[in-house]
């Protein structure tokens, strides 16, 4: 029995340990790192789901265990263990392009800075001032810029480094100084402070609102929002794909606990900024929506497709943050968690293949490999929010939660997203199950990727006709 | 596990099986009948007065569960799929691909679904899940060459796809309107007993019926949105169009009596609402009336006649009395046997002429004289020939619809008969055209068309045996009805 607090602090120092061991390891013993780091964060699941309640009085003040922290420590720690088996499916893809030519460069910081990223995403979950979600962010943002550019002899993968360094910086750089701003309109650090503070007719309503705006800007970043989406797609199509997969994924669902709380803090019960807070996050809303949606239409590449996907799915989450729907929140983030990771896995799995992520490559596919074809389709289907998969719930209960809040206008214009989606997820799924001429040799699937894929369909299919498996983030 | 389930599942395990490798004819054909006779077991409990019904909760807030049910209504509607299911298995031909067998079951057992869940969260669901193979077999093994064949399946992708979301808003602002004290719900019975206890005001009433009137409409190709039908249908590979235009389509006319009427009483009733749809399905009538009569090929005039068809089953909807409803739900049950007929005519036509254009075939019946028999079947149900089975939903939805306020004096909706019944007139022009074009006068050199063999025989004998049985004695549907309460005009 450990505490949530004291897994956090193990799959750090294991991470820690996994680089050093590489670093001085011999040959053979490297080739443990990979299976280590996924028996860690197994290991720490398995922790997690049997923790005790306990944790130590004096992180109480800024350390939360509600019911939202747990479920996001649990979401993050299923993130990264289903991330390195992509990662290890993919290893020597990743391995060749990370080295000089014709020399063999371990790749050990591959699968131990995933541990180190996991325990900062699961203390994010808990955070309970600003100070606490900012250095854990800081954690998770800075393991990633080494992540992002891993394989460096891909120069879309330095560009992608490159990008996602500079604008993450930026976006730290405005987080902090609306931190700064908040502290100065509030006088306190702590979002229980914030939220007393802000319904007070004595706080200055513009210093605060002038710093909400900068922390949600920042918050966005993290999170893909317009309108700071821009470096989504670069990043994610450059990144390795098993990073992608935990970028879009883990570090978005890590931005939204955070962005949960501070909205939560900012439109608390009587607060002076609730109105215009609401009304940013509703605008942002439906613009992300769009701005995902809608040139997702004209990708030809699924990498890329995916990355814009991610946009428009961060849309609706903003969509049920806008309407106080931190549940709904939650539970879309649990839909979205299966059916993409499923989708990146397939890529690395094609990748090992020899077939690209281009549209094109996925042609025949189902001829090729019967498996991947349909699991292809069920991700895709997830994504775009056919009923009796994931996806729809999550969906169905966004628009549920807009309507009863009545943003007719906002609904309407998700509809528009989400029949874009009904375009841009089949051409793929269409793809894969047109029968072409050439190329027809059958693909080989590892044991563990067919193991990992069956459990992600079957995850993908039982929260769409079984969503009481995930009604616990609902209350 | 109950007979109802079991209708749902049957067709969807053997698809899983097919898709799993095991032989698709014999697999595929013995779930049809299985299904077949479950339904008939199913019915005849229903008249034995036993409730079919169950429940499985899937959710606690909103209130979502799995839950089956079965009335007049869903029994006639469930009798259509599988008729139909059966008839389309047969026309699959010999060295086709697994995935016809697998279409055809899960578009079955989606309707199937669509018809016998009383949540609305599977009612739609499972449409969606019927929907997608649809699209897909248009896609992928449609008619006609890959470039055209994509475009359709997009336009019906896009133009279905859009009509679901519409559907899905309007639904979902109907269940946050009715929601219960107890918090939400998608069950029909508790929303039905929420709109008794406190109904909306009628504006709410008519913008959500609205919304619902779109989105269904745009399903069943309700004018100006039916565009997509004709293409589609003409497009299809034969099960398919069987099936879609036979029992898919009468989903949206289903989800408006099920849904759309008994929850929205005053929104149905309301006057620009009401206006609206009788113009639109004047359009139906008269202008695809028209339209239709200028085809030139077989596969189009049905798809347009289908089209056209639809028309009459949104006058007994708009009418909204019981006989103009039960009128809609005999001619949706025609209509669908009909259809399927003809599509399956049409489909085997078109695998040995290799052309459907009426001007460059003749005389087919002098080799085909089984053939010829069918095809006069459907036609002469599709004109509403009394004796089969669409005469008596059509006279039902007439009289019904003349019926309606008459004494208030004449209003659009009897000009609206009138003109439906100068569209009996039309449809009796175009099919009877085709049909004479077709199977008599001077046989056209280099097409030859042969009768099929048994099974399939016995399926074409089954669907127009079936529209003979029901014209004759409409009662048999009519019975299942009488229990049906829609909402009081």
């Amino acid at each position: 029995m450990m505490s949530s607090f004291s897994i956090e602090i193990f799959l750090a120092v294991v991470g820690v340990l996994l680089i050093a061991l590489d670093a001085f390891a011999t040959e053979l013993n490297r080739k443990v790192v990979p299976w280590a780091a996924i028996g860690a964060t197994g290991l720490a699941l398995i922790l997690m789901l049997t923790r005790s309640a306990d944790i130590p009085a004096w992180i109480t003040p800024f350390y939360a265990t509600d019911s939202l922290a747990v479920f996001y420590k649990v979401f993050a720690l299923v993130t990264t263990l289903i991330v390195l088996i992509i990662a290890l499916e993919g290893d020597f893809i990743t391995a060749y392009f990370s080295s000089s030519e014709g020399v063999k460069t371990r790749i050990g910081e591959f699968y131990a800075l995933p541990l180190i990223v996991c325990a900062g995403m699961m203390w994010m979950a808990s955070a309970k001032d600003l100070v606490a979600l900012f250095v854990p962010l800081e954690l998770v943002t800075v393991s990633f810029y080494v992540l992002v550019a891993f394989t460096r002899r891909s120069a879309m993968s330095l560009e992608a480094g490159v990008k996602y360094l500079i604008l993450g910086a930026l976006s730290t750089g405005v987080l902090v100084f609306g931190i700064a701003w908040v502290y100065g309109a509030t006088g306190s650090l702590s979002f229980e402070g914030i939220a007393a503070a802000a319904s007070k007719p004595t706080t200055n309503a513009m210093a605060l609102m002038l710093g909400a705006a900068l922390l949600l800007a920042g918050l966005g970043f993290k999170v893909g929002a317009a309108p700071f989406q821009i470096w989504i797609p670069d990043v994610y199509q450059g990144a390795p794909t098993p990073v992608t997969a935990f970028l879009s994924v883990g570090s978005k669902a890590a931005g939204f606990v955070v962005l949960t709380r501070a909205v939560q803090a900012f439109t608390g019960d009587g607060s002076q900024i609730a109105t215009q807070v609401g009304n940013a996050l509703l605008s942002a809303a439906a613009l992300t929506i769009l701005l995902g949606s809608l040139p997702a239409i004209f990708q030809t590449n699924v990498k890329r497709l995916m990355a814009y996907s991610s946009i428009s799915h961060a849309g609706f989450m903003v969509l049920a943050l806008a309407c106080g729907a931190t549940g709904t929140v939650a539970f879309y983030m649990g839909t979205y968690l299966p059916a993409t990771l499923l989708g990146f896995l397939l890529l690395v799995v094609l990748r090992t293949q020899g077939v690209g992520d281009e549209l094109k490559d996925l042609a025949g596919l189902s001829k090729r490999s019967p498996l991947l074809a349909f699991a292809l389709a069920v991700a895709f289907a997830s994504m775009a929010g056919l009923p009796l998969t994931a996806g729809f719930m999550g969906k169905l209960l966004v628009f549920m939660a807009a309507i009863s809040k009545a943003h007719y206008g906002v609904v309407a214009l998700a509809v528009v997203g989400a029949a874009a989606g009904f375009y841009y997820y089949f051409r793929p799924i269409l793809t894969a199950y047109s029968p072409v001429e050439g190329e027809s040799t059958k693909l080989q699937v590892s044991p563990v990727a067919r193991v990992t894929i069956a459990v992600l369909i079957v995850g993908v299919v039982a929260v769409g006709v079984y969503p009481k498996l995930l009604q616990s983030v609902l209350k | 596990m109950g007979l109802l389930e079991l209708l749902i599942f049957i067709p969807l395990l053997a698809a899983a099986l097919i898709g799993a490798g095991l032989p698709g004819k014999v697999i595929a054909r013995s779930a049809a009948a299985l299904n077949l006779l479950l339904v008939l077991a199913a019915i005849s409990q229903f008249n034995a007065g036993n409730t079919l019904a169950h429940s499985y909760p899937i959710l606690d807030n909103p209130a979502i569960a799995f839950a089956v049910k079965a009335d007049g209504l869903s029994l006639t509607m469930a009798l259509l799929t599988s008729l139909v299911l059966i008839a389309a298995n047969c026309q699959i031909g010999e060295g086709k691909p697994a995935i016809y067998y697998v279409s055809s079951l899960l578009i079955a057992g989606g309707a199937m679904g669509a018809f016998l869940c009383t949540d609305i969260f599977f009612l739609y669901g499972f449409h969606e899940l019927a929907l997608i193979p649809t699209l897909l077999m248009i896609a992928i093994h449609g008619h006609g060459d890959a470039t055209n064949r994509r475009a359709i399946a997009w336009k019906i992708t896009v133009y279905l796809g859009v009509g679901s979301l519409i559907l899905l808003a309007g639904l979902a602002a109907l269940v946050v309107a009715l929601k219960p004290a107890s918090g939400l719900t998608f069950d029909l019975a508790a929303l039905m007993q929420s709109a008794k206890d406190h109904p909306l005001p009628a504006a709410t009433q008519a913008w959500i019926f609205t919304a619902l009137l779109v989105g269904f409409g745009t399903l069943v190709s309700l004018f100006p949105f039916h565009s997509w039908a004709a293409p589609a249908y003409a497009t299809a590979p034969t099960p398919v169009a069987m099936l879609h235009s036979g029992v898919l389509k009468k989903f949206g006319l289903y989800g408006l009596i099920r849904i759309a009427l008994p929850l929205l009483p005053l929104g149905a009733k309301h006057e620009c609402v009401q206006q609206a749809l009788l113009w639109m399905l004047i359009g139906n009538i008269i202008v695809i009336g028209l339209v239709t009569i200028h085809q030139q090929k077989l596969d189009t005039l049905l798809g347009n006649s289908s089209v056209m068809h639809m028309g009459y089953i949104f006058l007994g909807i708009a009418a909204g009395t019981q006989v103009a409803i039960n009128g809609a739900i005999i001619l949706m049950f025609a209509h669908g046997i009909s259809i399927a007929l003809l599509f399956a005519l049409c489909g085997r036509m078109r695998n040995q002429l290799g052309t459907l254009e009426f001007s460059k075939l003749g005389g087919l019946a002098a080799n085909a004289p089984f053939l010829t028999v069918m095809f006069a079947f459907g036609t002469f149900a599709s004109i509403g020939l009394p004796g089969l089975a669409n005469f008596a939903g059509e006279v039902m939805v007439f009289l019904g619809a003349f019926d309606s306020n008459i004494n208030d004096g004449f209003k659009l909706i009897h000009w609206a008969t009138i003109l439906g019944l100068w569209g009996v007139v039309m449809s009796a022009v175009y099919m009877l055209r085709a049909y004479r074009n077709l199977f008599f006068g001077k046989a056209a050199s280099g097409h030859f068309m042969s009768d099929p063999v048994i099974t399939q025989r016995v399926s074409l004998v089954l669907l127009a045996g079936v529209l003979l049985v029901v014209g004759c004695c409409p009662g048999l549907i009519t019975g299942l009805l009488k229990d049906l309460t829609i909402a009081a005009p």
